[in-house]
């Protein structure tokens, strides 16, 4: 299947002792000129870029409060050492989440910290770990913060909480900067400022596919839902990744909240201006390039006068939505101020089951044993609903509501200790493949114990990357592919519609959370 | 006035100096340097009074570190938890009268000094033995370990196996509170130990130390978790905004 060997699983989780350089590459393809300079970055490698990366790390320093105190309070306790997918999944010691970051600290240390300014007019950097910033580190960078999903589990264990994905987007912005760009997230963010959505699906295919889903839907089940697309007057517009719209398991996601809407009579939209929640902005650091995605949506919402924004199953998008699109494209005055803005489509389904709105059977679902994934971005970097936690439970009772057969992984693979599936941050890319199957290896053996233990059938994610990711790489391990699905794809199933519904006139009163 | 008392007394207020205006300098640093996006590592708590119960969780009990790593909690907690008593305990030589605490207080410290060695014995084994802590060690790691336990080892023979005059020391370090300069005592595990404090001193603001100040400005423990109900937008990002389009 490849050229590297696929980890063993064993019972539980071994920690290896560090290996040196057995991941070490030339990284992921590089950006070309015209992905680069989409972003306003320099095509190419700029001729004095050692003034530029080291004037660039100070002014982030400068920016950014986390990354400063971040880069000067590690004590290299390694309470994060074994706490990585991709450090168990490969012993590359660079891949231990302190020698990850200990890439860009030693720079910084050596140009920007007092120490390092005078210990390396001495010759004697290496007392404190500092190094000159050359064209090795240069390679280094490029590809070890290509092997960091930005997944922040090793953020929960550390007493200062340094957070790796900080770091590891402050380092891609510096190799932005210097014209060294990841060919994946930019030409997707160029796709997006052009075509609107991260597969670059224009709008007359956009419309096409949800058509053919809608004829799709009333031939399975006989009614006729809807999936609206641009729809001005709208009271809802729903925001979800373009993955949502053709790629297995997520279309079946889509389904899923169509028929939600459809039965709780709710009045909705996808935009074509704004037909991606995901922003790859993030992964690569820049507030800019986030901000000016994020945009797309605020547009779309004024331009269709919608009065709500709800975002699709997306761990990262939900991220950006939910901690960050109030402060990049808000204020959202203009939406309707009893509902959260914006909401999870998770959120909006859960309330509506509360109310006794859905008609569900859960045993439609009799023939799975579902597991759950905590996706990274949502459990460590949002929440849903009211209460701290919610981004747990919420999900939880959703597919509780919906089948019958439910286990939870084993303690310390789930919730905020989540592992990530191995593909997010930027590195859902077939030049990545090495580092998404061996990263994958501590999530498939949590999965491998509840399959041996409680007979689990199936696990069900709420983020695209995760349901991409885990498609491809599950088969490594000894699944197959179909074993991963969406949630809205389980309620979906066990919705219950009658023969000869009709058209619901009045909005259904909907608690304002 | 001997030489040697003016060399401690120079030294001790130039290190005094250092760390002051070092570590007041990244105080203020830190302080004002915006941190632009909401990132509290999640779940997290949604009120003010609650991002001060969680980090009251990690600056006295370590709680992420125990969930980490068991053994570096319990050495680290030690150590740190030892300190606090040993210098709290050290007050007793620089004020007069002694607070009545500072009395209470002193039987604990006087053990605590084994305690902390112990912590710091504990985490120098780790940082050798572990191959992963050993990876990521660079000498001043060592250093700064050898350091704490050189002061703790000097303080400890002093208190324990050949008592200095103490009487003298807490004259000297009183003549340095009041800038009336007694002579300095000539005991040289006394010297010792104090020209190691001065250099933990000096190095503080200049070194991994900063993670005492850095824990409480770390915005994936102190930001309170709302950013769908206030709008959070640091200064420089107000003016990205200005060029916004909608």
């Amino acid at each position: 299947m490849a050229d590297f060997e696929t980890p063993e699983l064993k019972d539980y989780v071994e920690v290896p002792l560090p290996q040196i350089g057995v991941m070490k590459s030339d990284g992921p393809f590089i950006a070309k000129p015209d992905h680069q300079e989409a972003l306003g970055f320099p095509g190419e490698l700029v001729d004095d870029w050692e003034n530029v990366a080291v004037n660039k790390l100070g002014d982030l320093a400068n920016r950014y409060r986390g990354l400063r105190v971040f880069l000067d309070s590690c004590v290299k306790c390694g309470a994060c050492t074994d706490k990585c997918h991709y450090y168990l999944g490969t012993t590359d010691a660079n891949n231990m989440p302190v020698a990850r970051q200990d890439l860009l600290r030693s720079v910084y240390r050596y140009y920007h910290t007092p120490a390092g300014k005078v210990l390396s007019k001495l010759g004697m950097e290496k007392l404190i770990g500092a190094r000159k910033l050359t064209e090795d580190v240069i390679n280094e960078w490029y590809n070890y913060f290509h092997q960091c999903s930005q997944c922040r589990r090793c953020s929960v264990f550390c007493p200062y909480g340094i957070d790796t994905a900080e770091i590891s987007m402050a380092a891609r912005e510096v190799l932005d900067q210097i014209g060294v760009g990841q060919k994946y997230c930019n030409e997707i963010i160029g796709k997006v400022y052009k075509i609107g959505n991260n597969l670059g699906l224009p709008e007359p295919a956009l419309a096409d596919t949800l058509e053919g889903l809608e004829e799709e839907i009333e031939e399975d089940i006989g009614i006729a839902v809807k999936l609206p697309l641009n729809k001005k007057g709208a009271d809802i517009l729903l925001v979800t990744p373009s993955a949502d719209f053709f790629a297995e398991p997520h279309v079946d996601g889509l389904i899923g909240y169509a028929k939600v809407f459809h039965q709780a009579g709710l009045n909705w939209t996808l935009s074509s201006h704004a037909s991606e929640a995901g922003n790859f902005g993030m992964f690569i650091g820049s507030y800019e390039n986030m901000q000016r995605v994020t945009m797309r949506i605020r547009e779309a919402a004024l331009e269709l006068g919608v009065k709500r924004i709800v975002f699709g199953e997306c761990g990262h998008a939900w991220r950006v939505a939910y901690s960050f699109l109030n402060t990049l494209a808000g204020p959202f005055d203009f939406l309707d101020p009893n509902y959260p803005v914006p909401q999870h489509i998770l959120e909006v389904t859960h309330d509506l089951i509360q109310r006794g709105k859905l008609n569900l059977d859960p045993s439609e679902n009799d023939h799975m044993t579902l597991t759950f994934h905590d996706s990274c971005n949502v459990a460590r970097a949002t929440r849903m609903g009211p209460k701290p936690g919610g981004q747990f439970t919420i999900p939880r009772e959703v597919i509780k509501a919906v089948c019958n057969n439910y286990y939870d992984m084993p303690a310390g693979t789930t919730e905020d200790a989540t592992y990530c599936c191995g593909g997010g941050g930027g590195l859902l890319t077939d030049d990545l493949m090495e580092i998404r199957v061996k990263g994958a290896m501590p999530r498939m053996q949590a999965l491998k114990t509840v399959v041996e233990e409680n007979g689990v059938t199936h696990m069900a994610a709420i983020c695209a990357i995760c349901k991409s990711q885990f498609s491809k790489v599950i088969p490594y391990y000894g699944f197959t592919m179909d074993q991963i699905i969406s949630v809205h794809q389980l309620v979906g199933d066990a919705l219950v519609f009658e023969p000869e519904e009709t058209e619901k006139s009045e909005e259904p009163e909907e608690s304002k959370d | 006035m001997s030489f040697l008392t003016i060399l401690f007394a120079a030294l001790f207020y130039f290190a005094t100096a250092v760390i002051l205006f070092g570590v007041g300098f990244k105080i203020w640093q830190y302080a004002t340097t915006p941190a632009p996006l909401k990132i509290p590592t999640m779940p997290a708590p949604v009120t003010k009074p609650g991002v001060v119960i969680r980090m009251a969780e990690e600056v006295v009990l370590f709680k992420s570190l125990f969930r980490g790593n068991k053994w570096t909690w319990i050495f680290g907690w030690m150590f740190h938890f030892a300190l606090l008593l040993v210098t709290l305990r050290h007050l007793r030589y620089f004020q007069e009268p002694v607070w009545w605490w500072v009395n209470v207080i002193q039987p604990f410290g006087k053990y605590a000094g084994y305690a902390m060695v112990i912590g710091l014995l504990g985490l120098l084994a780790r940082r050798i033995f572990v191959a992963r802590v050993k990876y990521i060690s660079a000498p001043s790691d060592y250093l700064m370990l050898v350091l704490i336990l050189a002061i703790g080892l000097t303080g400890l023979a002093m208190k324990f196996i050949t008592h200095t005059d103490i009487i003298a020391v807490k004259e000297f370090m009183l003549g340095l509170m009041y800038f009336d300069i007694q002579p300095m005592p000539t005991d040289i595990l006394f010297i010792a130990h104090l020209s190691l404090v001065i250099s933990l001193m000096l190095v503080f603001p200049f070194s991994k130390l900063l993670h005492a100040p850095g824990v409480f400005f770390s915005p994936t423990r102190n930001q309170v978790d709302n950013p769908r109900e206030q709008r959070h937008v640091a200064d420089w990002a107000v003016e990205l905004d200005a060029t916004r389009k909608s």
